[in-house]
């Protein structure tokens, strides 16, 4: 069994060639740290910012309106926390988000009630949107920030983020937009899409892991997170990570380039998949058919349990994942099925795939002959199945 | 590394004794659909022994995998020695199992104490009651260690 056919780039992608490229320099020939003033140093120091201005121009941008960070998760802290206090001088101790954020997001947020802040988890629909009217309907005076994902890691849908945006700006009302599953996939512009402050991880796009940004609109206070050293504008201490900054840029730079492309493909090949999968009796398509990522598929089969099903793919070459609770190590299944209200037992079988441009229409094909054989396996020997059959169990989708 | 052991991913993908038996002199059902695990087991009893014994499992590769080593340890045993059986035993016999599955095992002990109290019960068998604490209980006190 050679072939490994990986369709889990939600989770992390393959690096490209290019960012691979961009980032060996900087390994033993442009080492120097930017902070130093000789040759060495500003040598590295010109790749920085080289790199800042290259990814700035390609989110709408100004150069120094992007801080580089550890990844999305820190990105998102900070944004968070930084609008929160910022808030919080000006009487302002009230939030509002979704509750199928990611948990970097809503983590922040539990923590955040801890000391006092008040936050609104809006319901998302059945579907995963959210409307801009229902944030607005949800906004109050002392409201310091709407925080509110670009595009669902889970499920993959695409929410209306410039109109929810003009509503903020309307109201003068900081908006946050966790974009790490979007940056690189859909067309992101931080101008057009009326963002103040937005998270982006460069893995999720052929780039390294450990780097990320927080671009942060000019003009809007940014409070820090690490103490230390004065790099990133006395916003983010810590000597730059020159390469992944650098595979980042380049990496970016490759998925802006052929963006309208890939989705054309990649819809295409979501979409087959989907038609595949959705011939299982007693499956549903999790989150909208349509607004949703170009790569992402996330379906449920009733009966079985979500964890057997990814490793009896994996077994035949195919890496997904589940929202189930076994794979999470907690005994609830994913917040995200479960803000879309699916019951606990149908959530418990859920399958993403998620897609990139490395994905051929060959291996497509072969999941969709493959899963519906796992899934038949499974429900031969399980007791909640035969249940659903015989009529004792009612089925739920 | 793996995230199971080998012979975890071997009764996982090559289950012993799956099935169901439609003359099942006892039949214990446990765990729930909404906690994502529930493990059903057929005995046959012949002179006290387990002749035969079948399972069906809804839940993630180490249910089934308990399910399948458990149903293996008790097949061709007297009842009293299988209802000596405990989850550490099918934990180990399994070559461990991490952490945070082993309810999995818990599961498995508590299905084939179920299929034999469903026997005693069928038959008009006296037992020890004490033998067999609540199951329902059981299975909350679990849950809550997950």
């Amino acid at each position: 069994m050679a072939r490994t056919i990986y369709v889990d780039n939600a989770a992390t992608t393959a690096m490209n060639e290019e960012a691979v490229a961009a980032m060996t320099p900087c390994f033993m020939e442009n080492y120097g740290n930017p902070s130093s003033l000789h040759t060495v140093g500003q040598r590295a120091k010109e790749a920085l910012e080289n790199a800042r201005a290259e990814i700035a121009g390609l989110l709408g941008a100004q150069p120094g309106e992007i801080y580089f960070t550890s990844g999305g998760s820190e990105a998102d802290n900070q944004a968070i926390r930084s609008a929160a206090y910022v808030g919080l001088a000006k009487g302002k101790k009230h939030i509002i988000s979704t509750a199928f954020e990611h948990h970097a997001v809503l983590y922040t947020l539990k923590k955040l009630e801890k000391e006092g802040f008040e936050v609104t988890y809006l319901d998302v629909h059945s579907d995963g949107l959210i409307s801009a009217a229902e944030v607005e309907a949800a906004l109050r005076e002392d409201t310091a920030l709407v925080t509110i994902m670009y595009a669902n890691n889970e499920v993959g849908t695409i929410e209306p983020v410039r109109e929810i945006g003009a509503v903020c700006r309307a109201h003068g009302v900081l908006f946050h937009c966790d974009a790490v599953q979007a940056v690189g996939h859909i067309p992101v512009d931080v101008v057009k899409d009326n963002i103040d402050m937005l998270s982006v991880s460069a893995h999720k796009f052929h780039g390294p892991k450990g780097v990320g940004l927080l671009y942060c609109r000019k003009g809007v206070p940014l409070k820090s997170l690490i103490e230390g050293g004065a790099q990133e504008r006395n916003r983010r201490a810590g000597t730059e990570n020159i390469a992944g900054i650098c595979g980042m840029a380049a990496a970016l730079r490759v998925a802006v380039s052929h963006l309208q492309e890939n989705m054309k493909r990649e819809s295409y090949l979501r979409d087959k998949l989907i038609a595949g999968l959705e011939s299982i009796p007693h499956s549903k398509l999790n989150g909208h058919r349509t607004v949703r990522l170009p790569g992402n598929v996330n379906m449920c089969f009733e009966g079985i349990e979500g964890e057997s099903l990814l490793l009896l793919l994996d077994a035949k070459g195919i890496c997904a994942s589940s929202g189930s609770a076994c794979t999470s190590g907690s005994l609830d299944p994913s917040h995200v099925l479960l803000a879309l209200g699916l019951p606990h037992e149908v959530a418990h079988g859920s399958l993403r795939l998620s897609l990139s441009e490395y994905n051929t229409e060959e291996e497509i094909d072969y999941i969709i002959r493959e899963v519906p054989k796992v899934v038949e396996y499974l429900r031969s020997i399980s007791p909640v199945w035969e249940e659903l059959e015989n009529g004792t169990r009612k089925h739920l989708i | 590394m793996a995230l199971y052991s080998e012979k975890v991913m071997d009764h996982f993908q090559n289950p012993r004794n799956v099935g169901k038996l439609d003359d099942a002199d006892g039949i214990g059902e446990v765990g729930n659909a909404k906690c994502g695990d529930i493990m059903k087991i057929y005995i046959k009893v012949r002179d006290g022994i387990i002749a035969d014994v079948k399972f069906n499992t809804f839940g993630c590769g180490s249910a089934i995998a308990s399910s399948s080593m458990a149903a293996e340890m008790i097949k061709g045993k007297p009842l009293s020695e299988a209802l000596t059986l405990t989850n550490k035993a099918v934990a180990e016999a399994l070559d461990g199992l991490p952490a945070h599955k082993m309810h999995c095992s818990v599961l498995a002990e508590e299905a084939i104490r179920a299929a034999i109290k469903d026997y005693y019960d069928k038959n008009g068998i006296e037992y020890d009651h004490a033998q067999f604490p609540d199951a329902a209980e059981e299975e909350e006190h679990i849950h809550e260690e997950g």
